[in-house]
């Protein structure tokens, strides 16, 4: 069964269809590379496949199952364009926060764990208002990852990371394949995500326009794929 | 069990940003005293006239002052996408939704609560001889504000001109509970117990509270994610 399965997805902004007859899946343990221009769709789909938003046709399936079904949440982790943790909260009340909704037995624990993990263990107590850009990002990581989701979303996950937060982003998502997880991931950064992909589907104005493997061309030359699928 | 638990970290969360910002509660809070400083200076009113239009002013003052802290609880979500990642959580939309409204409940209930003894000194009224039932009164009326403020909140989230749609939709539906509240407030803080005459008003506080507590619970999830 595959561990994402986008079938038959249109989504309409108005009359303008932003989505157009989608069919993808993505194996457990792949990592799947979204790329297409801007307003391709990517950021869209993602937020269907998160069950954000809800698809007008098709249907999405995370293990066989609804996206929105309760069982369904805890498996998925999401890193969107927003560091969704709170300014007002530390480092620590946030993940513990989000380990409580998530049902984790000692969130506190998991919280440590994580801040220790993403290199925020001596800011732990700070507010997240005081930190620098890009420890917010590494908490919003170590947040996206606290529940040890099994299907990994991120929307453009290396954009306006510092070298710093790449690193750790980068390692955490090669434990998590090596671990089994699967990972969907939508970007304009080919060289970073080519790195991990096992596949990789180009999106052309809410179309798919190549779904397939990752192949050595692909990360040899990030803009191979461009060249061959894309608009000219 | 578990479904109260998370009720609980929700509404624990949002006090606690609440409390370590103040944003909205100082808002709230300035906006409420201010208005009842400027009504006691521009009519400086009787007794007579004061006992007449006690639950009025009262009720205007609180619904004002409601949607000030009502705005605030869905929009503090928007910075960082906090919403997405509260919608992602294993947790019902109806239990973040409870736990949103408890939070405003406890929160609008402290601004009434010190409004009350303001009012009572600018206008000279003995407003706590019914204390018990007028406390009734308030804990029923507030349900209602801050359940209708909670949705119509989430529903309003991602309008750019919320501050003004907000109490734009939420008054007309408040009219019933505010009436209620507002006649029964009038009696009870000019020495009336709640009695045959307006005990009406008090069953329609009451259903109020239970239908649309009910509706927006089921609705909930239909207004966060469509």
């Amino acid at each position: 069964m595959s561990a994402v399965a986008v079938e038959g997805v249109w989504k309409f902004y108005g009359d303008y269809p932003a989505l157009r007859d989608i069919r993808l899946e993505a194996a457990p343990g792949s990592c799947l590379a979204l790329i297409g221009r801007n307003g391709a769709g990517k950021t869209t789909l993602l937020r269907i496949v998160a069950g954000f938003s809800k698809a007008q046709r098709g249907q999405v399936k995370i293990h066989g199952n609804d996206p929105r079904s309760t069982e369904t949440r805890r498996q998925l982790g999401f890193l969107g364009h927003g560091i969704a943790v709170y300014d007002e909260l530390s480092a620590l009340e946030n993940l513990t926060l989000y380990g409580k909704l998530y049902g984790l037995a000692d969130p506190r624990k998991s919280a440590l764990e994580w801040l220790e993990r993403t290199g925020l263990e001596r800011v732990r107590n700070g507010l997240v208002r005081e930190f620098s850009r890009g420890m917010r990002q590494r908490l919003a990581v170590a947040r996206a990852f606290l529940h040890e989701p099994s299907v990994l979303l991120l929307d453009e996950p290396f954009t306006a990371l510092d070298d710093r937060a790449i690193a750790v982003l980068q390692r955490l998502l090669r434990e998590a394949l090596a671990a089994g997880k699967t990972i969907v991931m939508s970007t304009h950064q080919l060289r970073e995500a080519l790195e991990l992909a096992t596949h990789v589907a180009l999106l052309n104005r809410g179309q798919l326009a190549f779904d397939g493997q990752c192949t050595p061309e692909m990360a040899a030359d990030p803009g191979y794929i461009y060249a061959q699928y894309g608009e000219a | 069990m578990h479904y109260f638990r998370q009720v609980a970290v929700v509404a624990f969360k949002d006090l606690r940003a609440e409390l370590r910002t103040k944003e909205a509660i100082n808002a709230s809070l300035a906006f409420s005293i201010v208005i009842l400083l400027l009504f006691s200076f521009a009519f400086d009113p009787s007794e007579e006239t004061m006992r007449e239009i006690s639950g009025g002013l009262l009720w205007i003052v609180f619904a004002f002052a409601g949607t000030l802290m009502l705005n605030r609880s869905f929009a503090r979500e928007l910075p960082n996408d906090c919403l997405d990642a509260l919608i992602a959580a294993p947790l019902p939309a109806s239990a973040l939704f409870l736990g949103k409204c408890l939070a405003n409940y406890v929160l609008v209930l402290a601004v009434e609560l010190v409004s009350l003894p303001v009012f009572g000194i600018f206008y000279n009224v003995h407003w706590a001889r019914q204390f018990p039932e007028l406390l009734l009164v308030l804990l029923l009326g507030t349900w209602a504000l801050t359940i209708i403020g909670t949705i119509f909140s989430a529903l309003t989230v991602n309008i750019k001109l919320r501050e003004v749609m907000l109490p734009m939709l939420t008054y007309p539906i408040l009219i019933p509970a505010l009436m209620s509240a507002m006649q029964l407030t009038t009696a009870l803080v000019g020495g009336t117990p709640i009695g045959a005459d307006n005990v009406d008003s008090l069953k329609m506080l009451i259903g109020f509270d239970i239908v649309f507590t009910a509706v927006s619970l089921v609705l909930v999830e239909t207004v966060l994610v469509g």
